[in-house]
C-alpha cells in the first residue's frame, strides 16, 4: 500500500475536521473523499479509499459505502473531463435522449466510457437540480443549461481536450 | 405505562416500547426482516407495516413507540395491503430457488410469502444478481439472495466489533459484503448465519448437508468454555450436522462462538477411536472391552504394587463431564491412585500447600458483569478464550465501564479499554504490586491493611498503575477482578492469585477465574484435584501430585482420561512428551486416537465424545447444567461414566450401583451440600510464601506462551473448517524490535531457545511490535510446535542461516 495522502491534501481534510467534534471524525468522510479524489486523477483506487479510512480512523469498509453511495465519486479511471448528462424526467422532456445520442456519437464512445485519448468521460447523472434549464449537463464543477448540439460542440471546443 | 389497543384488544406498556415488542410479548404476529431484539432499529425493510387509527399511512411496527390511546390493526385490510405489497417488491429480485436453498424450510421469507405474499407474481421482468464473495471456510455466501435487511452489517458493528461486512452501491445496485474479497475473521461471525433471514449467508460446513425439517434437534450445553452456552445440536440419522444457538439471556443471549459452532465437524474426524485397542509387540491390536478393562486394571495394579500409590499419574480433561469427573476419581481414589489433576495448563502450584485452593468460578454472574463499573482482567484474552465473555465486556464498556487490562502482550480489543498494562518480560505480578503499593498510599482508610507494606517496600508505582488504583479505589463503584487462562498459567500463578485476592478484598471487589475447558469447576466440584475430594474438601492423607509434577519427574504410569493430549494440552510440552514416553504404562480414554498417543499408549479405550454423552457441566457462575446424548457413539465407543463404573465395579467398588448417569450426579450434590465449611489461613500468612518472588529479579528474556483459540482441546484441534481459518497462527517465535535488535535477530531470522538443561528449540521469529520487550511470545498447541517447553526464562541465540 503505497498511497500516502499528501501534506497539503492533509491540511485541507484537516480544516474540514475542525468543523465537526473530535469523536465524529466520520462526518469529514465526504469532503476527505472529494479531496483525495480531485488530487489524485479524478478517481478513488483502493489504496486511496484505505488511506482515507486510516486518516479519519473509521472501518475500510465504511469508506467503501459511502465511495460507493455517491455517483461523485469514481472508482475506476477516469478521462480529463466528466461529463454529467442529467436524464431524469425534466431534462428527458425537453429531448436529454438527443443530447445523449450526440454525445456519444461526437466522442465515439457510450455512456460511463472514457474516450480513447483520456480527455472525457460521459456518466449519466440524475437530476441535477437544472430544470428550468433542461436538457442541462454538468462537466466537471460547471453547469450547461438549454443545450443543443451545436452549444455542445463550442462546449467542447472551449474545454481544449 | 400506557394504555393502547391491539386488534380492538387492551393492553399497557411502559412508556417508549416499541408496537413490534408488545406484540411479540402477547404473541400477536408481524411480519419482519429487518428487526432484531439484539440489533439496533433501521426500520428498512417496511415489512413490519401495521395500520394505526389516525396514521394516514400505515407505520413500521419496529420503530413506532406505543402511545396512549392508541388503536392499532395488524390484520386489517389496509395492513394486510402494506405487508402484501412489501412483500411483492421483496420478491422482484429474490431469486425462487427454494429447492436448491440450504436455507429453504427455515427461512423467513419463505415463511412470510407463504403467509403475507400473493400466489403468482406479477413481474415478469429479469431479475438482478450478484456476484458471490468468499469470506473463509465459515459461512457460505450467495448474494443474490440478499434482501437487504443490513442485520449481517449491523451484527458486525454492534455486536463483534468488527465492521466487516457493508453495503455498498445504491438502490437496484446496493450490494452485502466486503468491497473487497476477505475473510470475515471475528470469533463470533457464524451468528450472522442466524440472523439472516434469507439463504444469502449460510454455513458452509452444513452447506447441502441435510434439510431443516429432517434434522432432529437436542439441547445441550457447549463444551469448550467455561461459559456454558446453551445450543441445540441438529443431528440427521444419527450424525451431527450442525450446532446452533439456544436463547438463554442470562448466558448467551441468542449467540454462540464459532468455536462451539463449527467444533463438531471434528466429531467426524477420520481419528476417531472405534474399538478398544491393546499394544501387542508393538501393533495395535482390536480387543473386546472386557478383556481392555481387565488388562488395564491388571497393569495399573501390578505398578502400584511394585511402585506405589504416587507411582500412577491421572491427567483428566478440563471439558470431562461432572459425572466422568467424579467417577474418574472415585475409581482412581479406590485403586489406590492420588495424583489427579485437571489444570493442565498450569505450571505454579506453590500455593496450593496454603490451604484449599478456592472453587473457580466467576465470582458473579454474567448478567451482572456488563453493570460493573470497574474490571480489571489479569492475564486474560477473553476475545479468544471466552468469546461470549468478551461479549459482555463489550456491553460493560459501552455503559461507560473502565475496564483494565494486565496483559503479557497487546492484544486488540474490539471495545474501549481504559488501560492496558504490559510489563516488560511477562511479569505481570509488578504492575499488581505497583496498583497495590498505590492503592495503600492513597488516603488510607483500611488500616487493617498495613500488613501489606513491607510486602510492598521495592515497589514504586508508575503513573499509570496510579491511575489504575485511582479507578479502583474509589468507593461505591462495582469492581469485578478476573484472573484468566495465562494468570492460572503463569510462572507465578499462585502469586498473582494472592495479590488478586488482596486486591478484592481491598477494592471490594468480587474476585474471579476465567478457567480453561468447559468444565473445570466440575471438575473441581468432583475432586479431581491431588489435594482435595468431592466438595473441595482437603485431604489430610492420601495427597497426589499436581499435573505440572506429574511430568515433570517422569512416572510409570500415566490414565489419561478424556481426550487429553499432554503434548499440546499440558504447560510443559517438552516434559509431558518425555514423562509419557518414558513410561511403562499409559492408558489413554478418548474419543480419538492418532498422534503422539499411538506411540506412547499401551491402551486406547473409545469413549463418546461431546454430544454423543449424557452429562453435566459447571460454568462459571456455578450453574449445573445438565444435557442429553445427541447421538450414539461411533463404533464400541461408550459414554466416559460407563466406563468408569464398568471399571469400578471390576475393581469391586459399588460401581455399578448407577443405573444412570443422573444418579451420579445426584449423590456428588448430595456431598456437595454437606461440605463443611473451610476457613483459609489468612492472607498475611500465605503472602509469607510469595516473600522470595517478590525480590526475584525482573530482568532477561522470558517465553510467554498461549492457547491458539482454536487449539485449545482435542476435538477443536479436529475441526477442519476451524483449523482453515485465518486464526490459526503459524509457528513463530514473535518478538518487539528492540528485543530483536538486541540480539541482532531480523524478520527473516531463525532463533534458537535454550532453558539449561530442560529443551532447546529452534523456531522462525516474527518482529512485532504488540510483544513487549524481553518478551518471546510462541503460540501453543500447534502441529510441529510440540518441541517447547514451559513459559519462563530462557535463553535465546540467533541461529546462523545456514544450519536453519
Ligand atoms: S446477507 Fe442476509 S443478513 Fe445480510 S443484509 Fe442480506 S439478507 Fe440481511
Ligand atoms: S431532470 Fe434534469 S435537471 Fe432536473
Ligand atoms: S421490520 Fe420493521 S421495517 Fe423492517
Amino acid at each position: 500500500m503505497g498511497f500516502v495522502i499528501s501534506q497539503s491534501e492533509q491540511e485541507e481534510i484537516d480544516r474540514w475536521l475542525l468543523k465537526y467534534p473530535p469523536h465524529q471524525k466520520q462526518s469529514a468522510v465526504l469532503p476527505a473523499l472529494k479531496i483525495v479524489q480531485e488530487k489524485n486523477g479524478g478517481w478513488l483506487a483502493t489504496e486511496h479509499l484505505d488511506a482515507v479510512a486510516d486518516y479519519l480512523s473509521l472501518p475500510k469498509i465504511a469508506v467503501y459505502e459511502v465511495a460507493s453511495f455517491y455517483s461523485l465519486f469514481d472508482l475506476k479511471p477516469v478521462g480529463k473531463h466528466k461529463i454529467y448528462v442529467c436524464t431524469n424526467v425534466s431534462c428527458m422532456l425537453a429531448g436529454s435522449e438527443t443530447i445523449v445520442g450526440y454525445l456519444e456519437r461526437r466522442l465515439g464512445i457510450k455512456m460511463g466510457e472514457t474516450t480513447q485519448d483520456g480527455c472525457f468521460t460521459l456518466k449519466e447523472a440524475e437530476c441535477l437540480a437544472a430544470c428550468g434549464g433542461a436538457p442541462a449537463m454538468q462537466i466537471d464543477n460547471t453547469y450547461y443549461e438549454n443545450l443543443t448540439p451545436e452549444k455542445i460542440e463550442s462546449i467542447l471546443a472551449g474545454l481544449n481536450g | 405505562m400506557v394504555n393502547f389497543e391491539i386488534n380492538d384488544k387492551q393492553y399497557s406498556a411502559p412508556d417508549g416500547t416499541l408496537i413490534i415488542q408488545v406484540a411479540d410479548r402477547e404473541h400477536i404476529a408481524i411480519p419482519r426482516f429487518c428487526y432484531h431484539p439484539k440489533l439496533s432499529i433501521v426500520a428498512s425493510c417496511r415489512m413490519c407495516l401495521v395500520e394505526v387509527a389516525k396514521s394516514p399511512k400505515p407505520l413500521p411496527a419496529c420503530a413506532t413507540p406505543v402511545a396512549e390511546g392508541m388503536k392499532i390493526w395488524t390484520h386489517s385490510p389496509c395492513a394486510c395491503d402494506a405487508q402484501k405489497s412489501v412483500m411483492e417488491f421483496l420478491l422482484i429480485n429474490h431469486p425462487l430457488d427454494c429447492p436448491i436453498c440450504d436455507q429453504g424450510g427455515e427461512c423467513e421469507l419463505q415463511d412470510q410469502a407463504l403467509e403475507y405474499g400473493k400466489d403468482v407474481s406479477r413481474f415478469t421482468e429479469g431479475k438482478r444478481s450478484v456476484k458471490d464473495l468468499d469470506i473463509g471456510p465459515l459461512i457460505k455466501t450467495d448474494m443474490t439472495r440478499c434482501i437487504h435487511c443490513t442485520r449481517c452489517v449491523r451484527f458486525g458493528t454492534e455486536i463483534a466489533g468488527m465492521r466487516e461486512l457493508g453495503a455498498t452501491g445504491r438502490g437496484e445496485h446496493m450490494e452485502i459484503g466486503t468491497f473487497l474479497e476477505q475473510t470475515v475473521d471475528s470469533e463470533v461471525s457464524g451468528n450472522v448465519i442466524d440472523l439472516c433471514p434469507v439463504g444469502a449467508l449460510t454455513s458452509k460446513p452444513f452447506h447441502h448437508k441435510g434439510r431443516a425439517w429432517e434434522l432432529q434437534q437436542v439441547a445441550s450445553i457447549a463444551p469448550h468454555d467455561c461459559v456454558g452456552s446453551h445450543v441445540y445440536v441438529h443431528t440427521l440419522r444419527g450424525e451431527v450436522m450442525r450446532v446452533v444457538p439456544r436463547q438463554e439471556d442470562s448466558i448467551n443471549e441468542v449467540w454462540i462462538s464459532d468455536r462451539d459452532r463449527f467444533s463438531y465437524s471434528g466429531l467426524k474426524s477420520p481419528d476417531r477411536l472405534l474399538k478398544p485397542l491393546i499394544k501387542k509387540n508393538n501393533e495395535w491390536v482390536e480387543t473386546d472391552w472386557d478383556l481392555a478393562l481387565q488388562f488395564t486394571i491388571k497393569s495399573l495394579q501390578a505398578i502400584l504394587e511394585k511402585e506405589g500409590g504416587r507411582s500412577v499419574g491421572a491427567l483428566v480433561s478440563p471439558s470431562a463431564t461432572l459425572e466422568e469427573c467424579y467417577l474418574a476419581q472415585k475409581w482412581l481414589r479406590g485403586m489406590g491412585i492420588s495424583s489427579i489433576d485437571h489444570r493442565l495448563h498450569r505450571m505454579d502450584f506453590s500455593c496450593d500447600s496454603g490451604g484449599p485452593s478456592p472453587c473457580p468460578t466467576f465470582g458473579l454472574a454474567l448478567t451482572e458483569l456488563e453493570n460493573a463499573d470497574t474490571i480489571l482482567l489479569i492475564g486474560s484474552h477473553p476475545r479468544t478464550e471466552q468469546p461470549l465473555i468478551n461479549h459482555r465486556l463489550a456491553k460493560a464498556a459501552r455503559k461507560g465501564a473502565q475496564i483494565i487490562m494486565v496483559n503479557p502482550i497487546q492484544y486488540d480489543f474490539n471495545f474501549k479499554v481504559a488501560a492496558e498494562l504490559t510489563p516488560s518480560g511477562g511479569q505481570l505480578l509488578h504492575p499488581l504490586l505497583g496498583i497495590m503499593n498505590a492503592l495503600l498510599s492513597q488516603k488510607n482508610e483500611r488500616p487493617h491493611f498495613a500488613w501489606l507494606t513491607p510486602f510492598l517496600k521495592n515497589t514504586v508505582s508508575t503513573p499509570e498503575e496510579k491511575q489504575v488504583a485511582e479507578w479502583l479505589g474509589r468507593g461505591n463503584k462495582k469492581v469485578a477482578i478476573f484472573l484468566g487462562l495465562q494468570a492460572q498459567a503463569h510462572w507465578h500463578a499462585s502469586a498473582l492469585q494472592l495479590v488478586a485476592e488482596a486486591l478484592a478484598l481491598f477494592c471490594q471487589a468480587s474476585l474471579g477465574y476465567l478457567t480453561e475447558g468447559a468444565n473445570s469447576v466440575g471438575a473441581w466440584v468432583s475432586g479431581v484435584l491431588p489435594d482435595q475430594g468431592p466438595g473441595g474438601i482437603s485431604l489430610s492423607e492420601g495427597k497426589g501430585l499436581n499435573a505440572h509434577s506429574m511430568v515433570k519427574t517422569p512416572l510409570p504410569a500415566y490414565v489419561l482420561f478424556g481426550g487429553v493430549e499432554p503434548e499440546f494440552d499440558l504447560a510443559n510440552t517438552v516434559a509431558a512428551r518425555r514423562a509419557l514416553s518414558e513410561s511403562a504404562f499409559v492408558v489413554a480414554f478418548s474419543p480419538f486416537r492418532g498422534g503422539m498417543c499411538e506411540q506412547y499408549a499401551k491402551v486406547m479405550l473409545p469413549i463418546a465424545a461431546y454430544t454423543e454423552t449424557e452429562g453435566t457441566f459447571i460454568n462459571g457462575e456455578g450453574r449445573w447444567q445438565s444435557f442429553n446424548a445427541a447421538n450414539p457413539p461411533p463404533g464400541e465407543a461408550r459414554p466416559g461414566w460407563e466406563v468408569l463404573r464398568a471399571l469400578t465395579a471390576l475393581c469391586g467398588g459399588p460401581g455399578s450401583l448407577y443405573s444412570r448417569s443422573e444418579e451420579v450426579r445426584d449423590e456428588l450434590k448430595h456431598i456437595v451440600q454437606n461440605v463443611p465449611s473451610v476457613t483459609l489461613p489468612s492472607l498475611e500468612q500465605r503472602f509469607r510464601r510469595i516473600e522470595p518472588i517478590l525480590s526475584e529479579s525482573k530482568e532477561g528474556l522470558r517465553v510467554v506462551t498461549e492457547w491458539p483459540i482454536y487449539r485449545v482441546d482435542s476435538l477443536v484441534r479436529r475441526s477442519k473448517p476451524l483449523q482453515d481459518t485465518a486464526a490459526s497462527p503459524l509457528f513463530r517465535a514473535r518478538l518487539n524490535p528492540k528485543t530483536a535488535s538486541l540480539y541482532s535477530i531480523k524478520g527473516e531470522n531463525k532463533m534458537r531457545i535454550r532453558r539449561e538443561g530442560e529443551f532447546e528449540c529452534i523456531l522462525p521469529v516474527a518482529v512485532d511490535k504488540k510483544i513487549p520487550e524481553n518478551t518471546v511470545h510462541i503460540a501453543s498447541a500447534l502441529e510441529g510446535g510440540g518441541n517447547m517447553g514451559q513459559q519462563g526464562a530462557v535463553q535465546v541465540f540467533l541461529e546462523s542461516n545456514k544450519d536453519a
